[in-house]
């Protein structure tokens, strides 16, 4: 059972780096903020997955908990930033 | 008990993959947004269902309280994800991004 955990967070790293793609070339700012998203909910369950593995999952899972709240509040946070700029379109930061 | 639990995780994956290629593929910021709101947060649900499912094959108090902790993250996440996503496309319509129609270049 263990291996099939190990076999599932390497696919979802696999995942996390065809993700990656959208987070460096994306044309804006927000479609690397879609980016960034989808990483970090991958994340979450990739922290799980590794706390599975060592048997330790009664502390990953705070990690993990953690991890969740600190992803939603960046999005949030540096989506209400971009708000204000009107100037999204050609811009490749 | 070990099928249902490699089932679910396969059900996720293959949700986080249809995510994953739809953010590569899609054309536009606005078509972008549906696989990275939905389809994450539906593999999200299936991965946390089959390892809180998993977490209580040895019955004892400490894992009820590890498999509440995960459910508690999922319902956390189903309630942010939208949430966050929600703000980046008011982020988008408030910079003046305008939508992909057909015969536009892809972007």
């Amino acid at each position: 059972m263990s291996s099939i955990f190990l076999y599932s967070g390497m696919f979802l790293s696999l995942l996390m780096i065809v993700s990656l793609y959208r987070a460096i070339f994306g044309p804006t700012v927000l479609d690397r903020m879609i980016g960034a998203n989808a990483i970090g909910s991958q994340t979450v369950v990739l922290l799980i997955l590794i706390g599975f593995i060592y048997q330790r999952v009664d502390m990953f899972v705070d990690i993990a908990l953690a991890y969740a709240m600190l992803n939603f509040i960046a999005v949030l946070a540096a989506s209400r930033y971009f708000q204000k700029r009107k100037d999204l379109h050609d811009e490749l930061l | 008990m070990d099928i249902i639990v490699t089932f679910l995780l396969l059900c996720g994956l293959i949700f986080f993959t249809g995510g994953a290629v739809g953010i590569i593929r899609f054309p536009d910021f606005y078509s972008r947004l549906h696989p990275a709101g939905k389809l994450d947060t539906m593999g999200l649900l299936f991965m946390m269902i089959a390892l809180a499912f998993y977490k209580l094959h040895h019955f004892s108090l400490g894992d009820v309280l590890t498999s509440l902790k995960i459910i508690f993250i999922m319902v956390f996440v189903f309630i942010s994800s939208p949430t966050a996503i929600h703000g980046i496309v008011d982020a988008g319509v408030n910079a003046g991004l305008t939508p992909w129609t057909i015969g536009d270049e892809r972007r």
